[in-house]
């Protein structure tokens, strides 16, 4: 028999939700020069302030929180995609990225980088796009060019396959272009490993239409996901319109990973690493699943950014460093139980 | 006898082909099945008997024309054709994580609306259905805990949950032991006599004898149809299987014995 932590997804899902507003309150304190205490940052937040109140007033409310409401946002984002994506391909190791959508992101930061130093005339308007825009849409074209390229999504391999092919395409674009302006491999080494750091309201504002839409969809369709475990076959016997149902959810994946990867930058493992962990937790079905793999993304990636501002301060570690460090440490010590299971059967 | 004319066949089938891979894998196969019959579907492994079940259930791109319950399975809408025809499929991903009475409530999706909850009817119809197949004991365990032949009559007791007229199974014996496959014969038996059309795929072929009809395929082709008591339909089932099995009848009971491949050659002189 398979024992869960809990019994019920809403006991997890308020526990998270406990966890996620701690850790937007912790920090809203934490600063380049450590915490501040909670009692200044509420009389700072008062009116009639004093100047130094006002300025750290003004510090949280236009960098702190929305950071961190951000970096929640995106997790939320990136766990929500997860889940979809894991339920698409039947495969609990499946990830956001897998349709190429990382490498797609990547190149658009890539060419607009180039637009803005004015090195390529030809792609300027891509500059005025801005980064944000620029990784949306090439995360959005690289899955749309796996989907041609597997002829539809119909077929879950060959649509992995076509995922690799791209990947591996627009990855060589992206170093090429990197080669012939060598200046931009710094800024293009920040976006690589993801950050927190520059999320404003407005990318708040984005991600959390995202979110919402995304969750939306999974909900409406929450029924018809479960019966998709069942495998394709069984699922069309159950007069489920299996091919309209996974464009939807290909596309909504997209639009959650592009809305993440567009503010934040690659970030590794959460969007694996979140269904994953809540599924161990408890046993959900698709529509608490995609909630529930939402706020654990979400959570963990509102930790990891708290702890790199933390752990090296005044000093940051980019955030993908951290999740990816938490994340492989993770999935190394499933091996190591799997295997140590395996060993004693 | 006129209720009996007015009722339309469970499957017609007229001129059915179905090619894989651009390979043809069935091709011109006519039957008509009447309702409240179980009719069994044998022969050799590749046959197309797993095919030929996938077609009938739509889940193939399949050329010819098929009628379930007198209507064009073409023309029907997908959720009535999912409610009037239950497919079980062989070796399908059955849910890992899933518990049993969830696997078994998603046999009722056919008659959920797209946002609407669970009734209180489809409780009782699953909970019938699990107790039917000697499952409602481990309806608390997920799919990944459990045997092979827990986990087929979980499945099984999915295909009944969606309380079609017509019922495929394919190789619905399989991982069964000798008592379960007795309860599975007996409970078809007890569909059947309610008025519901069984097909399924046998492998072995003594079990398949038991059913009221028999259809046998043959490289793709259908070779025969009959009672399953005719002893026609006993020598075209040798043929089928190239004289390696013998049929006898033992008490009104048909038995299948294999044959050693010297005796069948020399049957086959003979």
């Amino acid at each position: 028999m398979k024992h869960y932590l809990f019994h019920r997804p809403l006991h997890l899902g308020l526990l998270l939700g406990l966890l996620t507003l701690l850790l937007l309150v912790l920090g809203t304190l934490a600063g380049s020069s450590g915490m501040d205490a909670l009692p200044s940052v509420l009389r700072a937040l008062q009116a009639g302030a004093d100047d130094d109140g006002r300025m750290l007033a003004q510090i949280v409310w236009q960098i702190r929180l929305p950071r961190g409401v951000g970096a929640w946002l995106a997790g939320a984002l990136l766990g929500l995609a997860g889940a979809l994506a894991q339920s698409v391909f039947r495969n609990p190791l499946a990830d956001p990225y897998l349709l190429g959508s990382a490498s797609g992101a990547s190149l658009g930061v890539c060419l607009a980088l180039v637009a803005m130093d004015g090195a390529l005339i030809n792609v300027h308007w891509l500059g005025r796009v801005g980064l944000t825009g620029a990784a949306f849409a090439g995360a959005m074209v690289a899955v749309v060019m796996t989907a041609a390229l597997a002829r539809g999504v119909a077929q879950t391999l060959r649509l992995l396959l076509a995922g690799v092919v791209v990947a591996v395409v627009l990855g060589a674009g992206s170093s090429l272009v990197l080669q012939m302006h060598p200046q931009l491999l710094q800024s293009m080494q920040g976006f690589m490993l993801g950050s927190t750091a520059f999320v404003g309201w407005d990318g708040c504002a984005l991600m959390l239409a995202a979110l919402l839409v995304g969750l939306a969809v999974t909900w409406a369709l929450g029924r018809w996901l479960d019966g998709l475990v069942l495998g394709e076959h069984t699922a069309r016997s159950m007069g489920l319109p299996v091919d309209a149902m996974r464009w939807v959810l290909i596309l909504t994946l997209a639009l959650a990973t592009g809305a993440a990867v567009a503010h934040t930058g690659l970030i590794a493992f959460v969007g694996l690493a979140a269904p994953h962990i809540s599924r161990r937790m408890v046993r959900w079905g698709a529509r608490h699943g995609a909630v529930l793999a939402a706020m654990l993304g979400g959570l963990l990636l509102a930790a990891a950014d708290l702890l790199a501002r933390l752990v090296i301060a005044p000093a940051e570690l980019p955030v993908g460093v951290l999740t990816a460090l938490l994340g492989g440490g993770y999935l190394l010590w499933l091996m190591r139980r799997a295997h140590g299971a395996g060993a004693m059967q | 006898m006129t209720a009996s004319i007015a009722l339309p066949p469970a499957l017609q089938v007229r001129g059915l082909q179905v090619s894989l891979g651009g390979r043809p894998v069935l091709q011109g196969v006519y039957f008509s099945v009447a309702a409240g019959r179980w009719v069994s579907i044998v022969g050799p492994n590749g046959a197309g008997k797993s095919t030929l079940l996938a077609a009938l259930a739509g889940l193939l791109p399949a050329q010819g024309q098929i009628s379930l319950l007198g209507q064009d399975v073409a023309t029907m809408n997908p959720a009535y054709r999912a409610r009037s025809l239950a497919w079980m499929g062989q070796n399908e991903p059955a849910g890992e994580d899933l518990r049993a009475w969830d696997v078994v409530l998603l046999g009722r999706l056919p008659h959920q609306g797209w946002l609407a909850g669970l009734q209180a009817h489809d409780l009782q119809v699953a909970e019938q259905a699990l107790r039917s197949t000697q499952a409602w004991d481990w309806r608390e365990r997920s799919m990944g805990t459990l045997s092979g032949g827990e986990r087929q009559r979980v499945l099984l007791a999915r295909a009944l949950a969606v309380q079609a007229p017509v019922i495929l199974f394919d190789e619905p014996l399989s991982h069964l032991d000798p008592p379960h496959q007795a309860d599975w014969m007996d409970l078809t038996r007890a569909l059947v006599a309610a008025g519901a059309t069984v097909l399924s795929v046998l492998h072995e072929v003594s079990m398949a004898l038991q059913a009221d009809e028999m259809l046998m395929v043959h490289n793709g082709r259908l070779v025969h149809q009959g009672a399953c008591a005719d002893t026609r339909t006993h020598r075209a089932l040798e043929q089928v299987f190239d004289q390696r099995i013998a049929v006898h009848t033992l008490d009104g009971q048909a038995l299948v014995l294999p044959r050693r491949a010297s005796s069948a050659s020399q049957q086959e002189r003979a």
